[in-house]
């Protein structure tokens, strides 16, 4: 009799961690439906904290320096809409965490809740504006090749029949396929997990070039070992903008962010933060880029927008 | 808004020429030639092992006992990362030169199957070893007196049984193989793991790519239980414990 | 020496490699309670006398059993944040990729568990508990006080094997970029331009620890061996 009523009570308990798993499994799909209508920033009030996004090595945007610290242009650009935050929100104590993510997992981290907002690298994209939403845009670049300064690449129709790399998730990746496949180059596109992996694969010589934004090329050429060894080459493929990325249609916190970016740029604070990072030491190495606002950029800075290129 | 549920994503184009149901199928294809290549490769190399293993000859049975205490003791990921990178930088100049030259699609596929086949032959060798030990040893002492040498007793009495006894565990190890195949994305393999992150990261829809390649794996494993123990039926030793 | 180059190490690599073994070492620590006892749980559902329980049971770890790790880790990583979040209310302050690491490896190695604690449980001779029923010790008791400590200490050379399995497992977390000492190690490699040497470092400290900690086991069952004897 005593058996029965134990494996009766077990039997319960376990039914109703059943229930109550299933009942917030389905309960979160509509959940997220709420969280989404009140914002990120009620979400940020009742946690007293915000969770930022940055990328493992994406130099000079946003990259890690070991220890669990993010620097970059994007980083530091996020910090000061954190700034803000604590004097739109009167929270002086704001706290913030920050999560890597790559170039594969950002757009679910966003969606899920995961990370409320990030700048970094993204490219805002019309396609990507159905999933997420971007503030306005803090950077232009044009996609080009990094290779070596012997290797007989000068653009993007040298590649024919050769290994190219590049990084899983980018507009890159789709970019260079695409191009592979409309006009039959033969390429064989290596995708890896990061950029300092797809650049490692040229460095070692399993691949002849690493296709990226030109300014990402910039930075991964300053943080290896032999700057003086590569070359950035090739007629862009395509311009782009990035955009910091943060849950769709949240109308409120998008406010704060793109009035944050355009005080910058209007007030020229901008041009402070650019020069650390393009044309100053930066950190690992103490290379500098040397790459100086392009005409794009400056028509940027006097214009900001949120257009997708 | 709430997750929309869309199954038909399966059927929408991915690229010029493949759907992203193509994508999966073309994953899992990957994933099955990989784990069948590697299994080749591991039965072959274990059984030579566990021989080698149970051999009275003390400096061989201590290669086989290196072999298998390096190849256990690593994880597979470090191994598949030390093939990958480490072992192309410690040979010669003009062997990187002719490797990074083939398809790096190839490279990848062979350095994950090798070093997958490698791995799991230290666990086949030890199958082999338990399967060998368990054989009594008047059946041993039985074959060698009348006049087989060791190999033979081996060919002909020894390895027969103890294939037919170590089944259970052989097929486990089959369908580990083929679980462990899916680190082989982290080297760039495009198998149905990596499969699984490109639908979740081009469709967005994130549950129904996870669910369907869950159910591919869920496929690959029935598939291989339901032939193995056909195997197992087909191969029983009369006499011995065995599901009727 | 054979053309690879040591001299770039430093306390800073040092310390974040061990700051990753920590996270390797914690991982494994809480999937091995977790997992021992929800493992125990499902073997003693499986061997109940109810149809359903017992089912349910063999599908759980039957599921666990035929699906890579590696698609565990990251569906938990992607898809279940929310549902984590709404059952343990601290996980917004908690780094989300641990705490889905952590789920996901505790949820399956218990499937592991359960199997080893089946056979373990089973290995218990009937007569133990009949002979506890008889002493008029109630199901629970016999359970708690008879079986269940004479499984433990049977299956003590398994349950420490998976250990030493579950530990080289945790190095997967490099599917979902949680900073263990595999991805540290490989982080800090690619950083730097330096993955061959990295690499050679995390296998070897992988061998060491791992080769020791199985001759500590074997040598373990061999003195529970004499003891029978």
């Amino acid at each position: 009799m005593k058996s029965k009523n134990l494996m009766k009570s077990i039997f319960k308990t376990i039914a109703c961690c059943t229930a109550t798993c299933t009942l917030a499994f389905l309960g979160l799909i509509e959940t997220a439906s709420a969280q989404e209508l009140t914002g990120t920033l009620k979400k940020i009030k009742a946690n007293g904290s915000i969770t930022l996004g940055a990328r493992e090595s994406t130099p000079p945007f946003s990259y890690g320096l070991g220890d669990g610290k993010y620097v970059g242009y994007s980083v530091d650009l996020m910090l000061k809409v954190v700034d803000r935050l604590k004097v739109e929100l009167k929270m002086p104590d704001l706290k913030y965490t920050i999560v890597p993510f790559t170039a594969q997992n950002r757009i679910p981290l966003i969606q899920n809740g995961t990370i409320d907002f990030e700048c970094s690298s993204t490219t805002n994209t019309i396609e990507r504006q159905q999933q997420v939403s971007f503030s306005n845009s803090f950077f232009v670049i044009g996609t080009r090749l990094l290779t070596a300064k012997d290797s007989g690449i000068k653009d993007f129709s040298d590649l024919k029949g050769k290994n190219v790399s590049t990084t899983t998730g980018t507009t890159s990746e789709r970019l260079i396929n695409k191009f592979n496949e409309e006009k039959s180059m033969g390429m064989n596109i290596i995708a890896t997990r990061e950029n300092t992996q797809s650049f490692l694969a040229v460095d070692s010589g399993r691949a002849v070039a690493f296709m990226m934004d030109d300014a990402i090329l910039y930075g991964e050429r300053a943080s290896s070992k032999n700057p003086e060894k590569w070359d950035i080459v090739g007629t862009p493929l395509s311009r782009e903008a990035y955009g910091c990325m943060m849950t769709k249609d949240d109308v409120a916190f998008k406010k704060i962010v793109d009035s944050t970016l355009v005080g910058i740029m209007k007030s020229g604070e901008i041009n402070a933060i650019y020069k650390k990072w393009f044309e100053s030491p930066i950190p690992p190495r103490g290379t500098s880029l040397s790459f100086p606002q392009s005409a794009d950029m400056k028509a940027l800075y006097a214009n900001p927008n949120d257009h997708a290129l | 808004m709430a997750y929309q549920w869309n199954w038909y994503i399966f059927l929408q184009p991915a690229s010029a020429k493949d759907s992203y149901l193509d994508w999966l199928l073309s994953g899992m294809l990957t994933t099955l030639q990989m784990g069948c290549l590697a299994w080749v490769i591991a039965f072959c190399l274990g059984s030579l092992l566990g021989v080698m293993r149970t051999i009275p000859n003390r400096a061989v049975s201590f290669l086989a006992e290196l072999y298998v205490e390096i190849f256990r003791n690593i994880p597979l990921i470090v191994q598949l990362f030390m093939w990958y990178y480490l072992v192309p930088k410690l040979m010669p100049q003009e062997f990187r030169t002719w490797l990074f030259a083939l398809p790096p699609a190839s490279t990848s596929f062979y350095t994950a199957t090798i070093g997958l086949g490698l791995f799991t032959a230290a666990r086949v060798c030890e199958q082999v070893r338990a399967g060998v030990d368990v054989i009594s040893s008047g059946l041993k002492n039985a074959s060698l007196s009348l006049g087989l040498s060791i190999c033979q007793s081996y060919q002909y009495v020894l390895l027969p049984i103890t294939y037919r006894t170590i089944l259970p565990p052989m097929t486990s190890e089959m369908l580990s193989i083929f679980k462990n195949s899916s680190i082989a994305s982290t080297i760039g393999v495009i198998d149905l793991f990596t499969r699984a992150r490109q639908l979740n990261e081009y469709t967005a829809h994130g549950y129904e790519s996870f669910i369907a390649v869950i159910l591919c794996y869920l496929i690959i494993n029935t598939g291989v239980m339901l032939l193995m123990s056909q195997v197992e039926r087909a191969l029983r030793l009369p006499g011995t414990e065995g599901r009727v | 020496m054979l053309g690879l180059e040591f001299e770039f190490l430093n306390g800073g690599i040092f310390s974040a490699l061990v700051h990753g073994m920590w996270i390797s070492l914690e991982v494994a620590g809480v999937a091995l309670a977790v997992g021992l006892i929800w493992g125990t749980v499902l073997a003693l559902l499986r061997l109940s006398t109810y149809k359903t329980l017992s089912f349910l049971s063999a599908l759980y770890v039957n599921f666990f059993r035929s699906i890579p790790l590696a698609m565990v880790l990251l569906c938990f990583y992607l898809i279940v944040p929310q549902l984590l979040n709404s059952l343990f209310s601290n996980a917004q302050k908690m780094d989300t990729r641990l705490m889905s690491a952590l789920v996901g490896f505790a949820l399956f190695e218990s499937a592991y568990y359960s199997e080893i604690m089946r056979a373990g449980i089973k290995s218990v001779p009937a007569g133990q508990v009949y002979a506890g029923r008889a002493l008029g010790l109630s199901s629970l008791q016999v359970l708690q006080n008879i079986v269940l400590p004479q499984a433990f200490r049977n299956m003590l050379p398994l349950l420490l094997t998976q250990l030493i399995v579950l530990f080289q497992d945790t190095s997967l977390v490099y599917v979902i970029s949680l900073a263990d000492f595999f991805t540290s190690a490989e982080g800090i490699g690619e950083r730097d331009g330096r993955i061959e040497e990295m690499m050679c470092i995390a296998g070897l400290v992988y061998l060491i620890i791992c080769f020791a900690a199985s001759k500590l086991v074997d040598n373990l069952a061999a003195k529970s061996r004499e003891k029978a004897i």
